[in-house]
């Protein structure tokens, strides 16, 4: 029993962590707390299920389309939306604010397009296999979705620590005017960094789309609210503690819905998430960010 | 135009709404020298660095570099073109170890995308390879590459600044742009800096400064220009400038009394 729900939970962990970096990578870089990050979750799941049923493309091409697509939702709001507000100097709350605006006219226009019921993808398209490990049943699901979630995440961790695409983005990150004066061009990692973390976002949203077979426009809500916790868990803008704070949110979200009570998981995992807060307010590997102009 | 010229500035104004805080400022840096930019404060110093640099764009003017206009290129375009500056308050990536700090500078010349990096990676190694030697070598030339693998937030300050003369050389410039490079060191410090500035230019790049400190200036530089309330009022020799008389009304006199 533990066992099945430890892989419940690390399933829906990997998935929350790779929201989450997304998430935080915009912040860090953009200094922007894209609230439509929920949104193009919801878009990414909804694009997969298209790609599945009305062009018949296979899972994992539907996969990469739903990455490409979530990916330009993102760009385009960077271009057309973050990108003005920065030329105009725009202070903190408006990217936000605008991003709030964003969230709901992608999730309305779902709503439009596939209707408020809940959608799911055709059972003979989801990998079938399911084997028992001691006692725990193990579905062939659950090991794609942490794989893929694991490997994304490692992808990324690797460009970050050891590229020289990675070494701008930090150095936009700390300075970006200092990042700009050594040749950078931070405009143009902007729109990277809006399209790669929409394209995370994306496929997060496509994998839990699938693990619950369940896709509604309203499915991006909570996950936006997860994703808040997680970053401000593992600490503003650091990826590492998306990583372990998104693990930690599934974990204890899992464990509480199982041990605890089936209604109240939410809010007995947020309400750890608090009382973590409480003895560390800047979160898990949250340093005092100073960010100069 | 004379090719010994690295930059030349013309008639350069900046306004922002009804205040002028540059009118008419004309000036030439010739290659291979140290020239000192001095003035009080608020003079308008930094904003002919910002408007060197492209963070601002000048009213009027022409800002030429090697014979051709740096008039409305972006900042990055204007650090390909061969500058690049250090700042007044040290803006070096504090969370990056030393290596690091400088192999961001290099980015132009290293600047392979994701895509090269799945499709070639032999080639990407082989460049980053390269860019981590050379990281080391610039890191030497300031005495810092013993601290390579250091997180920079651990660096004295006088270390910092040091660093940012190598991360800025890591851009590979033909003028260096210098703001206040002694500001808050101790005078060991300033005089181990004035033979490293001393050792880049005779390493053949150009070097222009802002600065306060009138030892430091007078003692290094080849050529100063004055600036007071927004104009040029000398232009010479460290000799020629020291015994202007309007400069010593402006700004050494008040020096000597303080």
């Amino acid at each position: 029993m533990l066992e099945q729900q430890l892989l419940n939970a690390l399933t829906l962990g990997s998935v929350y962590a790779l929201f989450a970096l997304g998430f935080t990578l915009v912040f860090g870089v953009l200094a922007v707390i894209n609230l439509a990050h929920g949104a193009v979750f919801m878009v990414g799941s909804y694009a997969a299920l298209a790609m599945v049923s009305h062009l018949n493309a296979p899972l994992w091409v539907a996969m990469l389309g739903a990455m490409l697509g979530s990916g330009i939702v993102g760009l385009l709001v960077d271009v057309l939306i973050l990108k003005p507000l920065r030329a105009r100097n725009a202070p903190h709350l408006a990217p936000m604010i605008a991003t709030i605006g964003v969230g709901i006219m992608l999730t309305s226009s779902a709503q439009g397009l596939f209707g408020a019921e809940v959608l799911r993808f055709p059972e003979d398209i989801l990998p079938a296999g399911e084997f028992l490990v001691g006692d725990v049943h193990v579905r062939a699901l659950e090991i794609a979705i942490v794989a893929i979630a694991f490997l994304l995440m490692a992808v990324l961790f690797v460009t970050l620590k050891r590229t020289q695409l990675g070494r701008a983005l930090r150095a936009i990150a700390e300075s970006p005017k200092a990042a700009y004066l050594l040749g950078i061009n931070v405009e143009g990692l902007f729109h990277v960094t809006s399209f790669v973390t929409a394209a995370l976002g994306g496929i997060a949203g496509v994998l839990i789309g699938l693990n619950f077979n369940a896709i509604t426009p309203q499915m991006g809500q909570p996950m936006l609210h997860k994703g808040i916790a997680v970053i401000i868990l593992g600490g503003m803008g650091d990826i590492r503690g998306a990583l372990i704070g998104g693990l930690f949110l599934g974990f204890a979200e899992v464990i509480s819905k199982a041990y605890l009570s089936s209604q109240m998981g939410d809010a007995v995992a947020f309400g750890l998430l608090f009382l973590i807060l409480l003895v560390r307010p800047s979160g898990l590997f949250g340093r005092k960010l100073e960010r100069k102009a | 135009m004379s090719a010994a010229n690295l930059l030349s500035i013309r008639h350069v104004g900046k306004h922002f709404g009804g205040l002028h805080v540059l009118q008419d400022v004309s000036f030439e840096v010739p290659a291979g020298s140290i020239y000192g930019l001095i003035g009080p404060n608020g003079a308008g110093k930094t904003t002919v660095f910002n408007l060197i640099t492209g963070l601002l764009t000048p009213s009027a003017g022409s800002i030429d570099f090697q014979g051709a206009s740096l008039i409305g290129q972006q900042a990055h375009q204007i650090t390909h073109r061969g500058i690049a500056r250090t700042f007044q308050n040290i803006r070096i990536f504090k969370e990056m170890d030393l290596l690091e700090n400088v192999m961001v500078g290099m980015h132009e010349h290293l600047n392979y995308g994701p895509l090269a990096l799945l499709l070639n990676s032999g080639a990407c190694r082989a460049a980053e390879k390269r860019a981590r030697e050379r990281a080391l070598e610039l890191l030497s030339w300031v005495g810092l590459d013993h601290k390579a693998d250091m997180l920079a937030d651990n660096l004295s300050y006088g270390d910092q600044r040091k660093l940012e003369f190598a991360r800025a050389l890591a851009t590979e410039p033909k003028l260096l742009l210098l703001d206040e490079p002694v500001a808050g060191m101790n005078p060991s410090e300033k005089t181990i800096l004035m033979e490293e500035i001393n050792n880049i230019r005779n390493r053949g790049y150009g070097v222009f400064m802002i600065e306060h400190d009138m030892r430091f200036v007078m003692g290094l530089c080849d050529r100063i220009a004055v600036l007071n309330f927004g104009r040029i009022i000398a232009e010479g020799t460290p000799d020629e400038v020291r015994n202007n008389p309007e400069v010593i009304e402006a700004y050494l006199g008040k020096e000597d009394a303080a």
